[in-house]
């Protein structure tokens, strides 16, 4: 029995072990990785106290903090269930289950998918959802990136200079990207842009070898070796069942990171908090623990 | 016996730089490849694997797919 558990670890998750460690509230981390989105940022240049600090690197410092507290933390679990019975928070993973007073749910979110044919199977035979991580293994290959916002741009730019051609594959009518990314993808004369275009099958044999897309109502196969999904990103909030949510899936919380459900709070990029950003993260996963604090000497 | 221990890896793929660092802290001697910088070693891997994504970790002929700290700690055993 612990007195708090925290699912993710995260900016929000590992801040609120911070908080909760230095209040001496008993805690359990449980989560899948260690710094969640951040750990796949490439430079962080708004985080105070750096001017300039990479996606790893802080995630290492954060680590090498709530290393100081002997937190317990339990990586590569995912939470699959998580109720309110008996005045006890209850959360099931795959490698157990734990019992706490309270929650803080910092799960973050993941990538969308496109939902394809194709797509689950050729997962990382072609498919992925990091340029930054995979881009370097399709040197001299044809790729597409499909998406049309900032990350989709920022993956196409990265892809541009390695590949031999990039397609950008765009369900609207026009980019929905900054200014300064649409400028910047026009120097690249191995990008060819696809708009009103969308996925419908990634195909291949051991791994993918083409698309095919529908573009103003007929389809074509274009030959590419990689395919990078770069949609948005959808909150880790399935497991939290009778967890309010609002229309995006974010947990829907009160200005105390409280949600609907007595002693379970959330905290970062799972809830409705307005910007989604690694400083607000930590400080919304701060406020969290205090709140939980706070519930727990009430209680 | 000393296990033979390869890591195929990117310099930018965040679990790359766990598992190395991952190894590291248990004293493992290993080989580093940058599949980035090196066309062949990027189809070695994905003949071994049968995936393109990193890390991909070699011990002694066992193929270990991304950051997979019990069965490489298993594989190890450490």
């Amino acid at each position: 029995m612990y007195d708090l558990i925290i699912i993710g670890a995260g900016p929000a998750g590992i801040t609120a072990a911070i908080y909760a460690a230095r209040k001496k509230i008993n805690t359990l981390i449980v989560t899948k990785d260690i710094g969640g989105q951040a750990a796949w940022s490439g430079d962080i240049e708004n985080y105070t106290g750096y001017q300039f600090i990479s996606g790893p690197e802080l995630v290492g410092k954060f680590q090498e903090h709530i290393s100081k507290y002997g937190v317990e933390l339990k990586e590569n679990i995912e939470a699959e269930e998580l109720k309110r019975i008996n005045n006890l928070v209850w959360v099931k993973t795959k490698k157990g289950e734990y019992e706490a007073e309270t929650a803080i749910i910092a799960s973050g979110k993941k990538s969308k998918e496109l939902g394809v044919p194709g797509e689950k199977e050729f997962k990382n035979k072609g498919v992925t959802y990091c340029a930054t991580c995979d881009g370097p293994l399709f040197a001299e290959k044809e790729v597409a990136v499909i998406g049309g916002g900032n990350s989709a741009l920022d993956a196409a730019l990265q892809l541009a200079r390695i590949a031999k051609h990039a397609y950008i594959i765009n369900i609207a009518s026009d980019f929905s990207a900054d200014a300064v990314m649409r400028e910047k993808i026009k120097n690249y004369k191995n990008i060819t842009i696809m708009n009103n275009s969308r996925v419908i099958a990634i195909l291949g044999d051991k791994m993918v070898n083409s698309i095919k897309i529908s573009s103003a109502g007929t389809e074509k196969l274009i030959s590419v070796r990689g395919v990078f999904v770069e949609i948005g990103l959808t909150p880790n909030s399935e497991f939290a069942k009778g967890v309010e949510k609002n229309r995006l899936n974010e947990i829907k919380i009160n200005s105390y990171n409280q949600t609907n459900i007595p002693g379970v709070f959330a905290a970062g990029d799972v809830t409705d908090v307005p910007e989604k950003q690694i400083i607000i993260a930590a400080g919304e996963g701060a406020k969290a623990a205090l709140s939980a604090s706070g519930f727990l000497n009430l209680h | 016996m000393e296990k033979k221990v390869k890591i195929y890896s990117t310099p930018t793929c965040p679990y790359c730089i766990r598992a190395k660092q991952f190894l590291k802290d248990n004293q493992v001697i290993f080989e580093d490849v940058d599949v980035s910088m090196n066309q062949a070693a990027a189809d070695e891997m994905i003949g071994k694997s049968g995936q393109m994504g990193v890390p991909v970790l070699d011990i002694n002929g066992e193929i270990i797919v991304g950051f997979d700290k019990e069965r490489i700690q298993q594989t190890l055993g450490i």
